[in-house]
């Protein structure tokens, strides 16, 4: 089973960015048992890193692998739109 | 607290805006698809660039940086030379076609922000231009997010110093203000781009709806795109009567009509020459030009209805030689077809050769010819906006006038130039026992007396000749000439002797 890579821009530690970071956490470690990589950019640090990513919306999560390459915007409190954008659904099912 | 204005270097904007656009605050941009906002959006930076050296950055929404760089350098803006010395910068918020974006949960913008933000402190930007921001709303759906991202851009905007330039979309020419009916809350400054299309013509125009705090010009003002330059606002109301005047007179190339202007036409004047097609109208002209020419002046002659060689083999035939003229640089002759433009773009070519060329006489012919490729109101203030422009050079200026039948009457030309032209002359032909007879008459001369007869011309190789007066022939300027008998002529005059008649 392939490791799950994502990255999280944030801007600075507002109280959305860190619902963001908690629903994320919360997710991955029930659903994909922890296994999975978090990179959290607050662009606020890093204005370079948004602008190669074009990011427009905090927080947006991005999948990275496996693929395909999948972009989410918000601060994930709602889990069914964050699973099924991240094509959890069928990933899930084998289990 | 006064409110600074930030030129823009856009032709003819600073004089609707009383000085540019508020600077610091934003300005909202709106216009329907088409109406030239990128345009407008990108020549603000690049003027600021080029004429104040000025940083601008481009947050683009729509169309991708590289499209921006490609189509602004028709312009002769260099984006890319530009970017490569940190005068220009994009931030890059263009949706790609692969992207697919899910929302989940609640979200700002404040990665745009961020971005904005730190490349305005690293380039020291004076200008932003963000186009179109319609765009965000398309992305992310939320009208209440929208409207409450778009008004903390807007305050961060104003906290960074910025002068800012927001595009809109809106879906008609005359209607609510921005496609979302949101956007121009946001802004204290609010300026709509037209291109409306009327009688199957589009006609540009750009209005300041709103500068909150400092005035500015009302209504529309026509504008133009040059392949060249970019947008030219054409600023009618605008232009102050405050030219000079003078008491030099100069010869019309005829002697017998300079006598019947009381000494010639005025160094810094405009005159019309108004009669039916044929009538020797473009003869007065070339005699005008010829005699600018003989007098050591510099002269420019715009022709509208005939081709280069027809005038030049019909000025011979006067014993003119235009080509001479031409090659002693003493002259200038530009002959177009009116179709080949719009009216507001023959408008910056008269002035820009005018400009360039820096003649003492200039004569188009003929003025009606124009009138076919613009709305009414178009040619209206194109009228105004050409006369103030030659007053403005203190040239005197020569316009030719088609009336619509051939015994006279009056063309649109003439109803709105008369009032501002300095002299009018007028050419009929007269029939009269089965003959027909050209007649002229000077109607109008500003400053100065003039004959009021209405004098019989002919034409021969040498040009017009003035001849006696027409006698005992009424109405000829309305068309309706009729001979009068003696007797009714003795009738007529005897009325009024008649002392029984008490008077009304």
């Amino acid at each position: 089973m392939s490791e799950f890579r994502f990255k999280l821009y944030i801007t600075g530690h507002t109280p959305r960015s860190d619902l963001a970071i908690y629903n994320l956490r919360q997710l991955c470690d029930t659903k994909l048992k922890g296994n999975y990589k978090l990179e959290i950019i607050d662009i606020l640090e890093n204005p370079e890193m948004a602008e190669h990513e074009r990011i427009l919306a905090t927080p947006t999560l991005i999948k990275l692998s496996p693929a395909p390459y999948q972009r989410i915007t918000g601060d994930l409190s709602n889990p069914d739109r964050l699973i099924s954008g991240l094509d959890l659904d069928n990933y899930l099912h084998e289990f | 607290m006064l409110i600074e204005k930030l030129p823009t270097g856009i032709d003819g904007f600073e004089h609707i805006s009383n000085g540019g656009l508020p600077k610091g605050r934003t300005t909202l941009l709106s216009g329907t698809a088409g109406s030239a906002k990128t345009v407008f959006a990108s020549q603000f930076l690049a003027s600021g660039i080029q004429q104040y050296q000025e940083p601008g950055l481009f947050v683009t929404f729509e169309e991708l940086p590289d499209d921006i760089r490609r189509n602004m350098n028709g312009f002769g803006w260099d984006i890319n030379a530009w970017e490569a010395d940190n005068l220009w910068s994009f931030v890059d918020a263009a949706p790609r076609p692969m992207e697919n974006e899910v929302i989940a949960g609640d979200y700002d913008l404040g990665g745009l922000l961020a971005r904005i933000e730190y490349i305005v402190q690293k380039n020291k930007i004076k200008r932003v231009s963000l186009d179109s921001i319609g765009a965000i709303l398309n992305r992310f759906h939320d009208t209440h997010i929208f409207r409450r991202e778009l008004f903390r851009i807007s305050m961060a905007l104003k906290t960074m110093g910025v002068t800012a330039l927001m595009t809109a979309e809106r879906s008609n020419e005359y209607g609510e203000i921005a496609r979302n009916g949101v956007e121009e809350f946001v802004a204290d400054n609010v300026i709509i781009l037209r291109n409306a299309l009327e009688n199957e013509k589009r006609r540009r125009t750009i209005e300041i709806l709103k500068f909150r705090g400092t005035f500015h010009q009302k209504g529309e003002f026509p504008f133009t795109i040059d392949p060249k330059i970019g947008i030219i606002v054409i600023p009618i109301s605008a232009i102050e009567l405050a030219q000079h005047s003078s008491n030099t007179r100069i010869s019309s190339g005829i002697n017998e009509v300079d006598k019947m202007c009381g000494g010639g036409f005025f160094r810094d004047s405009v005159i019309l020459v108004s009669g039916p097609t044929g009538n020797g109208k473009t003869l007065l002209a070339t005699q005008f030009i010829s005699g600018g020419v003989k007098n050591d002046e510099k002269c420019l002659l715009f022709a509208y209805e005939e081709s280069r060689e027809q005038l030049f083999r019909n000025a011979i035939g006067w014993g003119i030689d235009f080509e001479k003229y031409e090659s002693e640089g003493r002259l200038k002759v530009i002959c177009e077809y009116p179709e080949v433009t719009s009216l507001e773009d023959h408008l910056v070519r008269i002035k820009n050769s005018i400009a360039e060329f820096r003649p003492n006489r200039v004569a188009v012919d003929s003025l009606s010819a124009l009138e076919r490729v613009s709305t009414i109101r178009g040619f209206r203030e194109f009228v105004i906006s050409l006369t103030s422009f030659i007053k403005h050079y203190e040239i005197a200026g020569l316009f030719t006038a088609t009336t619509p039948t051939l015994m006279g009457g009056t063309s649109v030309t003439e109803s709105h130039i008369s009032t501002i032209t300095d002299s009018i002359i007028l050419l009929r032909y007269v029939e009269m026992f089965g003959e027909m007879h050209r007649g002229l008459t000077v109607l109008k001369m500003r400053g100065s007396t003039h004959d009021k007869d209405i004098r019989e011309f002919t034409i021969d190789n040498n040009g017009i000749h003035l001849g006696k007066t027409f006698n005992n022939i009424v109405g000829i300027l309305s068309g309706n000439p009729q001979h009068i008998v003696s007797e009714n002529e003795d009738r007529l005059g005897g009325m009024f002797n008649d002392p029984k008649i008490p008077p009304i």
